[in-house]
């Protein structure tokens, strides 16, 4: 296991520095430049021009950009943002939580409904439930975020009036937030209903983001149990008279399972991409809006900074998820 | 839930939760488009940025509410002698700076505030020179060439020297970046090292103090309670950071802000029904545009270009891009803007005759290219759009538009450049009401290669613009000389002027005392909330 682990680590930190020049290439391959963009339409004289690149040091060849970003990452120095003039490693830990604490519940909803889900179709296969379940999450899936997000609004908040429309907290609460999760910080205050106020700003934007992983762990717990519930185990649990349920859950889902946890590991890094446009709908103050507006103010090194940081955390999540294998299956650990 | 329709928490009682229980505190929340790139407001243009100004700061000089007439602010009068070259500004006695928990001052505002404010913007010795980035707006207005110098004659009034007379040098200090701030915190925050923090924590003498703000949520603002005219209705003043135009119309539907900027067009309609919410509007100090490169061929041509324009259908296009919410523009100058020349006469629009044109130019048929913006302004929400309908019309005549586009600030770039091909759909929102501002940063004979996107230097007219900058103090003087730089302009027709927008303020029935602002600021000095 320790072997495994020493591997698997080892595999980070390659990936991590190709990481950092896709992150570093990729934002320099993009047409504009951070000084045009902060000059706005007004436009900057030729000399102002020429002395911003060079106080950011963008006139410099683009190799040698590289490495100085790369020695400052090694220093623990993301950089500083152009627009803003803060640093980006503490601008994106502030932000952070809120990113954190909306995924983690739309992540909860997406597994506490879709692995039920998924396992009634299968046990239920080619009944009405099972169609209806997959025609379902096929609609969860095939949905663009915007849209969905905007009808939640306007049926949600608009017609029924049973949400708030947007942002994390009511605007009439204000209370310091020592961790940044909100639900937490409301609870600490002590103001009565800030705690409701702040759940009810969950739901919406969680539903919008855990859509889709919701309609793919479905789908895949669907299939992974389907295959599961036709091996040879399965029915000599079944022909030894265990209780369905037992059989179901003990036997098959924690095999079917394996492939579900690599989906819900992959579907954290879908997550975030998720995050950029479900943070804009729902005024919600985490990374992702701040991601939308830095590749628009073309701020590079809150762009790198913070491609490095989401990616960091996926490879740490798909580490998480390989170790999670040994504890399913006894026999990926042996194999480790 | 705080806010719904049905379980709505009094405002009165709500403002109570914020306050710790101030029983009569009112709380008004406004969703704003974005967050703020920061509050120093000399160092951006953004109006997401500039909007905090007038609610925190004071300049020398303000507008008249809702006109553009310049009225003191924390100069109380001024004299200006010698040609226009230096005035000399009396300042107000007895502004206290925001008592803060980061700030208390000991002293009320005077000479070295005003010294220290702008000349931290010239001076490049001077330690707040680039301590956030550079002043990008004093530079883009030429006052560091325009400065000489600014000299404290006493603790209440300085002396303004410039190396030459320019008449819109009073709407200039009204603008954002002649906002005054406290040297006295700025000293303290230098010694403290934290310089940064003039940026983040801001300190003004506006009628509302700064709270807290958290990125992309909310920026939080309290009633100054020594404010010079005196303490507002409202206690707190919350921008609810909302993006999206349908999500901040949803929230102000259900009361969750009262007050929202730049909703859809096609929400308007929607909006004035609404028995809640009603909409002011009023004309935008702007012009979207249609820029030939004069000194490309066949554009060097005024007959070409005037054909252009008369085969262009601006009805239609006030129609389909700015859902009828727009006006057709004939001058390079917004109406709103004082020496506006109501006389000049559009060019018809008359394809037959635009033809007939062309035709006596030489060129009945040609290839060009359409440059059509990357992203949505007032002065044009939708410009593929509208390059859409200019194409068509323009196929009419024979001539064949090739629609081209880039990213923002490579298309911008690129339109700058004086060999640039074809014709560039822009536009310009007024930076200080100044006529100037219009006829003359975008047309004047200095602006080709910048602001100047028909490259169109005409010495008539250029006369004209030089001679009326140098009326300081004269207006009706100027507003004579620039009323004939828009009949000489309307003659050459280097644009094809296409429309202006109106601003939409949408807020609910409740909000009282609310005045429009002519470059769109929303300004909350007044404003009140109907119990």
């Amino acid at each position: 296991m320790i072997r495994f682990l020493i591997y698997r680590i080892g595999l980070l930190v390659p990936t991590f520095f190709g990481v950092t020049l896709i992150a570093f290439g990729f934002i320099r391959m993009l047409p504009g430049d951070p000084i045009l963009a902060l000059a706005g339409e007004r436009g900057l004289n030729r000399e102002l021009y020429l002395k911003l690149l060079h106080d950011y040091g963008f006139d410099q060849p683009l190799w040698k950009q590289y490495l100085v970003y790369l020695h400052n990452l090694l220093h623990g120095d993301l950089g500083v943002s152009i627009v803003t003039q803060k640093p980006v490693l503490s601008e994106f830990f502030s932000l952070f939580p809120a990113t954190m604490e909306l995924s983690v519940v739309a992540m909860t909803i997406a597994v506490a409904v879709g692995v039920p889900a998924g396992v009634v179709a299968a046990v239920n296969r080619r009944r009405a439930f099972d169609y209806m379940i997959m025609t379902i999450s096929l609609v969860g899936y095939s949905m663009p975020i915007f849209w969905w997000g905007l009808v939640l609004i306007i049926v949600s908040s608009g017609i029924l009036d049973l949400t708030p429309v947007a942002g994390r907290i009511s605007m009439l609460y204000f209370f310091p937030t020592p961790t940044g999760f909100m639900l937490i910080d409301s609870l600490l205050s002590g103001e009565p209903g800030a705690f409701k106020s702040a759940l009810s700003h969950l739901v919406l934007p969680s539903l919008v983001l855990g859509a889709i992983p919701l309609a793919v762990i479905a789908r895949q717990t669907r299939s992974a149990m389907l295959e599961v519930l036709s091996e040879d185990y399965v029915r000599t649990a079944r022909a030894k008279g265990l209780p369905a349920l037992r059989v179901i859950a003990l036997h098959a889902l924690r095999n079917a399972l394996i492939p579900v946890v690599t989906t819900i590991g992959l579907q954290l890094g879908y997550m975030f991409a998720g995050a950029l446009l479900t943070e804009t709908i729902f005024s919600w103050p985490g990374i992702g809006k701040y991601m939308v507006d830095s590749v628009f103010r073309r701020d590079y090194p809150v762009i790198q900074g913070g491609l490095l940081l989401i990616a960091s955390i996926i490879m740490i999540v798909n580490l998480v998820v390989d170790l999670l294998y040994g504890l399913i299956n006894p026999k990926v650990r042996h194999r480790a | 839930m705080q806010l719904s329709k049905k379980s709505c928490v009094p405002l009165l009682l709500a403002g109570a939760l914020m306050t710790g229980g101030a029983a009569s505190a009112k709380t008004f929340i406004h969703c704003s488009e974005a967050s703020p790139q920061g509050f120093d407001t000399a160092l951006y243009d953004g109006s997401e940025t500039l909007d905090y100004g007038p609610n925190i700061y004071n300049g020398l000089v303000r507008f008249r509410f809702g006109t553009t007439d310049i009225a003191p602010d924390l100069a109380q009068s001024w004299d200006i002698s010698d040609g226009g070259k230096t005035i000399v500004f009396h300042l107000r006695k007895g502004v206290q700076f925001h008592k803060t928990d980061w700030f208390t001052p000991t002293r009320d505002f005077n000479a070295d505030d005003v010294i220290f404010s702008l000349m931290r913007q010239k001076d490049g010795s001077n330690p707040y020179h680039n301590y956030a980035g550079p002043y990008l707006y004093f530079n883009d207005m030429g006052m560091p060439d325009l400065i000489k110098d600014i000299v404290k004659l006493d603790d209440y009034t300085v002396k303004l020297v410039l190396t030459r007379p320019d008449a819109a040098i009073l709407p200039d200090l009204k603008m954002e970046f002649a906002l005054i701030l406290s040297k006295e915190y700025a000293d303290q925050l230098l010694k403290a090292g934290t310089p940064e923090l003039l940026n983040r924590k801001p300190v003004g003498t506006g009628p509302f103090q700064f709270v807290a703000y958290r990125k992309d949520a909310f920026v939080r603002m309290k009633a100054n309670p020594d404010y010079y005219r005196g303490k507002q209705p409202i206690d707190n003043l919350v921008f609810a950071i909302t993006p999206d135009a349908s999500v901040r119309y949803q929230k102000l539907k259900n009361n969750e802000c009262q007050t929202m900027p730049f909703p859809n067009l096609a929400d308007l309609e929607a909006m004035k029904n609404d028995p809640n919410l009603k909409v002011m509007e009023w004309p935008g100090l702007n012009v979207g545009y249609l820029a030939y490169n004069t000194r490309q061929k066949p554009f060097d041509d005024v007959r070409v270009r005037k054909a252009l324009n008369m085969a262009i259908d601006k009805k239609a296009i006030i129609k389909a891009v700015f859902h009828g919410e727009g006006t057709i523009a004939k001058n390079p100058m917004s109406p709103s803007v004082w020496g506006y020349n109501d006389a000049v006469e559009d060019d018809p629009y008359d394809p037959q005759a635009a033809k007939a044109l062309l035709k006596e130019a030489g060129v009945s048929k040609f290839k060009m290219k359409l440059w059509a913006m990357p992203v949505q302004r007032p002065y044009n929400p939708n410009a593929r759009r509208m390059a859409e309908l200019i194409q068509a019309d323009w196929a009419k005549i024979g001539v064949r538009a090739e629609i081209v586009t880039y990213e923002w600030g490579e298309y911008l770039k690129r339109a700058r450049a004086v060999d640039r091909d074809g014709a560039v759909l822009l536009g310009w929102t007024s930076d200080n009401g100044d006529p100037d501002n219009f006829l003359g940063t975008l047309l004047d004979c200095d602006a080709v290669g910048g602001n100047n996107h028909a490259e169109w230097c005409y010495e008539p007219y250029d006369t004209l613009i030089r001679k009326a900058k140098t009326l300081v103090g004269q207006r009706d003087k100027r507003a004579e000389l620039y009323r004939q730089a828009q009949m000489i302009f309307k003659a050459q027709a280097p644009w094809a002027t296409i429309a202006h927008s109106k601003v939409h303020v949408p807020m609910r029935k409740t909000v009282m005392g609310y005045h429009k602002d002519p470059l769109d600021r929303h300004d909350f000095e007044g404003v009140d909330l109907a119990e």
